[in-house]
């Protein structure tokens, strides 16, 4: 069926979409995902082609490219429906075998079954492997799933049903109830109701109001956004539809990072497959309702994260932030009405309009609801996203699904929002994570994005890192941000070097305090959040800097030295060849010995070493 | 001859003229997607391309120039021919990114920022590529290699020498 123009036709598409679904064909889903394609999931694709064809398969097995299944540490993921036999690490030389033993002959392979690193045990089904067991997945319940652009597929999961529901039954004002009642927060940062937003945005009389989904998903550490706009582009679509029926916008923009350029690609061709299937553009499906959505790709300024500041990247300026109020629901791009929400905020709406405010309300806590994505990422076994509901607690995510931490070392923190987050200590392992009960501990929400760090992280030098990060995306127009993150680097950077006395922790509390109030926008007032919440759960670890000028993690540099022990060194060369340096000497089976002048302290030596002879002190 | 008008007379502006007219009527909203086809087009932002850009348009080369400068995307100056980007997102940082970055370096014989003499290769570290689970990890030509370790890193140096002077 060409050109959409009535909902009945719609319906009659989608009745005949479900007539052609056969689902005892057995079904390869590959994961295509950035995170798979950098370990070859490409190659595992054409493997797939040509085996297929070479024995014939063509009209007994499906094959599908999908987007990120989400366990991204255990890439190339292939799974095989309709039983969801699992199989981690795939190489070109196993297809014909998955395609021989377990599609056609319906058996598992053993010698490529997940091993469960704290059972020991092979698994065969995906829903069996601890680290999607412990998940609920909702928003991502289609990516790994379905083609990611294809319209047909998504439509055949339930995919834009919503907007047609929303067309035929609701008014924008129901629209808006709906989602207040949903109680769901926007997944960008800072948690603010989504329904509330809609609603200022509806309520501002107007002549034209437009609609923005924030893709500039720039948190260090965060990458759901990217996940969901390169899996199932067409549930970001389908939500940004019905948010501007909602609020009664024509034109809506993706400002999508030009770092993603496989979100960029998908989201293109799925907006593509949408305008000519007539579900966007004029009067869509005789409705009355006219959208229009254009992509622009950010061009590499973390500030643009903030509503202000994209708004002012859309107009072709620098991204640089405006005082608010007034707030962008009243003044927004070209000085209109705008609504911006975040790329998982527009993708949890088709399931709200479809399932009901009730259904959505129950999942989470009671003022945090639905599901939300974690990028689980750092010192942990199992990486990749996770979603689960809220109110889950930290140890569930990082032992039961994340599998615990690499190397069975001690957990230290887990690092969660970013540059505006904190960091979570070991005693609060056992909170439950919702927006209020994380602020509380001292870090925020954010993007979600989620770093375990172990013994061997220095929470002083974390503190760092983030200063350096946020003072060099400082856009610089206000002071309290462009000096003040500045002069607080400064005095990290004298603390993890052993040049600092104690009245500098003082003055970071002093600095940190007027940032906060002094800022002009969200970058700048929650610029010192990482250093106050490492100040506040990791004390010891900066007095030791300072007064004993020690870094027990063995991070800080300037406090650290390396040198080779020479019983347990073999002379095996290795870490002469990766010194970045030339700082170490020695002769073939002979021990080696690092020249303490020239050595950098890159640490380099000591990952390479097998025999465990780089002493750090 | 200044150095500059060697490089300004080998600039073809007649890619500009195919950009902007794809564009039809200019608007100054436009001008970061300009931007952006100016350096997709050239490899760089050439300043004379800048200088025509804001003639034709009547956009002030003084903004063209402030949000050229402002996103870390756009560069006046040529790129080599193999981009080599390495991560320093939080995931990467506390699995050893600035050790791996130091491997780049010690491998190109360049810092970050720098560009090889022989225009071979450019290296840059960024704030974060969002494949947190791989780290650490580098990225070179657009393709992601996760898991870094400064033995790979050689390797695959060593692959993109040996490739010069081919294709």
């Amino acid at each position: 069926m060409d050109r959409l123009s009535s909902t009945s036709d719609f319906h009659a598409w989608h009745k005949q979409l479900m007539a052609e679904l056969d689902n005892n064909i057995p079904l390869v889903m590959l994961c295509g995902g950035i995170g798979c394609k950098a370990m070859g999931s490409e190659d595992v694709h054409r493997a797939f082609v040509q085996a297929i064809d070479k024995l014939g398969l063509g009209d007994k097995v499906q094959l599908k490219l999908t987007g990120c299944h989400g366990f991204c540490e255990k890439g190339p993921v292939v799974v095989v429906l309709p039983d969801k036999f699992f199989y981690p690490g795939v190489k070109p030389e196993n297809v014909e075998d998955i395609l021989q033993q377990t599609v056609i002959g319906g058996k598992p392979i053993e010698d490529l079954q997940y091993i469960d690193p704290a059972s020991g045990n092979k698994i065969t089904y995906e829903q069996d492997v601890p680290f999607y067991a412990g998940q609920q997945r909702n928003v991502f319940r289609n990516n790994g799933k379905i083609d990611p652009v294809e319209i047909a597929d998504y439509v055949q999961h339930e995919g834009y049903s919503a907007f047609v529901k929303v067309l035929q039954a609701h008014s924008p004002e129901e629209v808006v109830k709906i989602v207040t009642d949903s109680g769901l927060r926007g997944r960008g940062g800072g948690g603010f109701p989504t329904g509330l937003k809609w609603n200022f945005c509806r309520q501002t009389p107007s002549d034209q109001k437009y609609l923005i989904c924030n893709a500039d998903e720039g948190d260090p550490g965060a990458f759901m956004d990217r996940s969901i706009l390169e899996g199932t582009p067409h549930a970001v679509l389908e939500g940004m539809l019905i948010a501007g029926y909602a609020i009664g916008a024509e034109c809506g923009f993706i400002y999508v990072r030009t770092e993603y350029p496989l979100a960029v690609s998908n989201t293109k061709a799925a907006l593509e497959c949408v305008r000519q299937k007539g579900l966007l553009g004029e009067n869509i499906l005789g409705s009355g309702f006219s959208f229009e959505i254009e992509i622009r790709e950010g061009a590499g300024a973390f500030v643009c994260g903030e509503e202000t500041a994209l708004i002012a990247s859309i107009e072709g300026h620098r991204g640089m932030p405006k005082p608010r109020p007034p707030f962008p629901a009243v003044k927004g791009y070209m000085g209109k009405p705008t609504n911006i929400n975040n790329v998982e905020t527009f993708a949890n709406i088709p399931l709200i309009m479809l399932k009901g405010s009730e259904w959505y309300n129950a999942i989470g806590t009671e003022k945090s609801k639905g599901t939300k994505i974690f990028a689980l990422a750092g010192k942990v076994k199992n990486t990749g996203l996770v979603e689960v509901p809220m109110g889950i607690t930290l140890r569930e995510i990082i032992y039961d699904i994340g599998g615990g931490i690499l190397d069975d070392r001690e957990f230290k923190a887990a690092q969660l929002g970013g540059p505006s987050g904190g960091c979570i200590p070991a005693e609060h392992l056992d909170s439950e994570i919702d927006y209020d009960n994380v602020q509380q501990i001292g870090a925020i929400m954010g993007s979600g994005g989620l770093i375990v760090m172990d013994e061997d992280t220095c929470m002083v030098d974390v503190a760092r890192y983030f200063l350096e990060f946020v003072q060099s995306e400082s856009c610089g127009k206000c002071t309290p941000c462009r000096v003040g993150t500045k002069k607080m680097l400064q005095i990290l950077q004298d603390i993890c070097g052993g040049r600092a006395e104690l009245k500098a922790l003082d003055q970071l509390d002093q600095l940190a305090g007027n940032i906060k109030k002094g800022a002009l926008c969200g970058l700048g007032q929650t610029a010192p959040n990482p250093v106050m919440s490492t100040l506040r759960h990791f004390h010891k670890e900066y007095t030791e800097h300072i007064e004993e000028r020690k870094c027990s993690a063995g991070v800080c540099r300037e406090l650290i030295g390396y040198s080779i022990d020479a019983v347990k060194c073999v002379g095996c060369g290795a870490c002469l060849k990766a010194c970045p340096s030339g700082a170490i000497t020695g002769e073939r089976k002979e021990p080696h010995v690092i020249d303490k002048v020239v050595c950098t302290k890159c640490g380099i030596c000591n990952s390479v070493c097998k025999f465990d002879a780089v002493d750090v002190r | 001859m200044s150095k500059d008008s060697v490089k300004d007379s080998a600039v073809d502006m007649e890619l500009l003229g195919e950009i902007l007219s794809a564009f039809g009527q200019v608007d100054s909203n436009d001008l970061i997607p300009i931007l952006q086809k100016i350096q997709d087009s050239y490899g760089y932002l050439p300043r004379i391309v800048l200088m025509e850009f804001s003639k034709r348009t009547a956009i002030p080369a003084s903004r063209i120039y402030g949000v050229a400068t402002f996103y870390e995307q756009f560069h006046l100056e040529p790129h080599g021919r193999h981009t080599v980007r390495c991560c320093r997102g939080t995931a990467c940082h506390v699995k050893g990114a600035v050790g791996i970055a130091e491997a780049i370096e010690k491998s190109l014989g360049i810092k970050d920022g720098e560009t090889s003499k022989d225009m071979q290769f450019t290296f840059e570290t960024v704030a974060c590529l969002g494949t947190c689970a791989l780290a650490p990890v580098m990225m070179v030509n657009g393709t992601y290699h996760g898991k870094m370790t400064p033995n790979h890193i050689q390797t695959i140096i060593e692959s993109l020498k040996s490739s010069q002077g081919e294709g």
